[in-house]
């Protein structure tokens, strides 16, 4: 159909990808370069001594244990969202009343409030509850705010599991959780996993949380931790894009693996 | 094994009577989420309106002073200057990103190989936080080691960050170098989704591509594009990590926008009452934004219609 190559789009995408690629370029070379030469020719040189000292430097900081504490926040954030995300699709897809819609509805508003809005509030919230300055200080606000998406995402899905095979469970008079964990959760498995990389993409990229309700370098998230190196590396600029590189690196990782789950739970509600 | 099928059969002797139907889950499975979700979601979107009420410090208890704070803040110039900037920011992005990432979205939704390939590469900025991007265009973008020293055609002699303009300048193509990708994969999915038989029957017509563009494609993308628009207004009106980690609000408070003004407001200068009446502007802003921007699209109806099923 169409077999005409289109020029001028394709002179568009080449701009483009000069937009993007000059930056990463710069990025992976000035990691690369040593700190004196980074200093003298700038970012768009070629690295001609090419080095690991500055990874090295970014591995033996803070770093290594501020990806730790992201990768527990991150944890934690999908596990709260399908302890609570998966019961709630449930009762809102199967359930009968005015209730079912009501609490779908709550959750269609949710989506709309900006958790930098809402922040003074919940330090207070996560201050009373005596949990500042902790990994769940930021899981659990993390967790809420991912949960309307959460919610919409998986219903979404349960929504598609055809109504003959309830009919055969209830032959089997099997009560709500049984149907629940043997019929809905494994059909809806790729919805589930849409919600879960949402939620961790979510505590990935989050940095307000981290800023206000932590303290000490014990619980720093890699995006704070940046942050921290501005300052700490700014005579050191090779070392501080070496950390910006590392800070990718898990979430390249998934995307070489998991390329389709990453850009559905990218997505989220907006693929809907 | 046996006693697990006598079990069976004996339920479901007791349910035979009656025709065999499910039983439904009771409103119970949503309570543990619901209140989940009140306490650190619904309950601050309280709290931020009674806390504007009050005179706070952060660490004695709230003092009631009824609308002292919304007096100061209707004749606060920070705060006009705030939302000005926050507007300009706003328009600028969406003038910027949704032509831009409809163009890539429609044409990387093309099956060449060659689109997909570039496609992969578009989609790297993705992979970086709003934080790690940030920092790194703060390096790029310094006037005396980074692209502006080695590009003068492009960038003058002037420090980009150094302006207001410039700084503003330099969020927008900051937050569509990030986000642009992100929208493109929305229109990617969308234009792949329009049937084909539209084209075949444009095509039949003698319409020719910029025509069938603008008749087949950019109408059937119209609930996309406010779909993207409204990710990129709430999103434009919190965009607060961007500002504090590339101009730090600055130069002086030229690109200080209203979540950032908050911020200031409450963990710098402890004045928690008056960053929450800020805070309570931009929720009603954003919620207002979004709940305008659901309607005309139809969202809320199309959502509706699913419950019935």
């Amino acid at each position: 159909m169409k077999t005409r190559p289109n020029y001028l789009a394709g002179a568009a995408a080449c701009v483009w990808l000069l937009i993007v690629g000059v930056p990463v370029y710069s990025l992976l070379s000035a990691a690369l370069q040593p700190q004196d030469q980074y200093t003298n020719d700038g970012p768009l040189a070629l690295p001609s001594k090419p080095t690991w000292a500055n990874f090295d430097t970014v591995l033996h900081s803070g770093f290594p244990g501020y990806l730790w504490n992201t990768l527990v926040v991150a944890a934690l954030t999908v596990a709260l969202v399908l302890l609570f995300g998966v019961p709630i699709s449930y009762a809102v897809v199967r359930g009968r009343g005015w209730w079912s819609g009501g609490v779908f509805r709550i959750f269609l508003v949710g989506l709309a409030i900006p958790s930098q809005a809402v922040v003074i509030p919940l330090f207070l919230i996560v201050n009373r509850l005596g949990l500042y300055d902790s990994l769940w200080g930021i899981a659990l606000p993390t967790a809420a705010f991912a949960l309307p998406v959460t919610v919409l995402v998986i219903s979404g899905g349960m929504r598609e599991i055809d109504a003959s095979l309830y009919e055969a469970m209830a032959l089997d008079g099997a009560p709500p959780a049984r149907v629940l964990r043997d019929l809905v959760i494994p059909l809806s498995r790729s919805g589930i996993a849409t919600a879960s990389v949402f939620a961790a993409l979510q505590a990935w990229n989050g940095f307000l949380f981290p800023l206000i309700m932590t303290q000490s370098e014990g619980s720093k998230t890699v995006t704070l931790g940046l942050y921290n190196f501005v300052s700490q590396y700014s005579d050191n600029v090779p070392a501080l894009l070496a950390a910006v590189l590392l800070s990718a690196v898990p979430i390249l990782v998934v995307y070489l693996f998991a390329r389709r789950a990453l850009v559905a739970g990218l997505v989220g509600a907006g693929g809907k | 094994m046996a006693s697990l099928i006598a079990g069976r059969t004996a339920r479901r002797q007791q349910a035979r009577p009656v025709a065999p139907t499910l039983e439904r889950p009771g409103a119970g499975w949503a309570v543990p989420g619901l209140l989940f979700f009140a306490v650190f979601a619904l309950a601050p979107m309280v709290g931020v309106l009674y806390l504007s009420l009050t005179s706070w410090d952060g660490l004695s208890a709230p003092q009631f002073t009824g609308l002292a704070n919304w007096s100061r803040f209707l004749t606060d110039g920070q705060v006009l200057q705030a939302t000005a900037v926050t507007g300009a920011l706003l328009v600028g992005n969406i003038l910027v990103q949704a032509p831009v990432s409809i163009l890539l979205g429609v044409w990387s939704a093309g099956r060449q190989r060659n689109r997909a390939v570039l496609s992969a590469v578009f989609f790297l900025p993705l992979l970086l936080s709003t934080a790690a991007t940030a920092v790194m265009w703060q390096q790029l973008l310094d006037p005396n080691f980074g692209l502006p020293a080695h590009l003068t055609w492009l960038f003058g002699n002037a420090n980009p960050l150094g302006s207001q303009s410039g700084a503003v300048a330099c969020l927008v193509l900051v937050t569509s170098w990030q986000f642009v990708p992100f929208h493109s994969l929305l229109y990617q999915g969308a234009t792949r989704a329009i049937p084909e038989t539209l084209y075949q029957a444009a095509a039949i017509d003698g319409a020719g591509r910029v025509r069938q563009f603008f008749h087949i494609t950019l109408p059937q993308l119209r609930n996309t594009m406010i779909t993207s628009t409204t990710f990129m207004v709430v999103g434009g009106l919190t965009a607060f990590d961007i500002v504090l980690l590339l101009t730090n609000g600055g130069p002086g408070t030229d690109t200080t926008i209203l979540p950032f003004l908050m911020y200031q407001t409450a963990f710098r200068t402890y004045d928690f009452g008056y960053a929450s009446a800020i805070a309570g502007f931009l929720l009603l802003l954003a919620t207002g934004a979004s709940v305008l921007l659901t309607r005309l699209s139809g969202y809320d109806r199309m959502t509706g219609t699913l419950e019935g099923l």
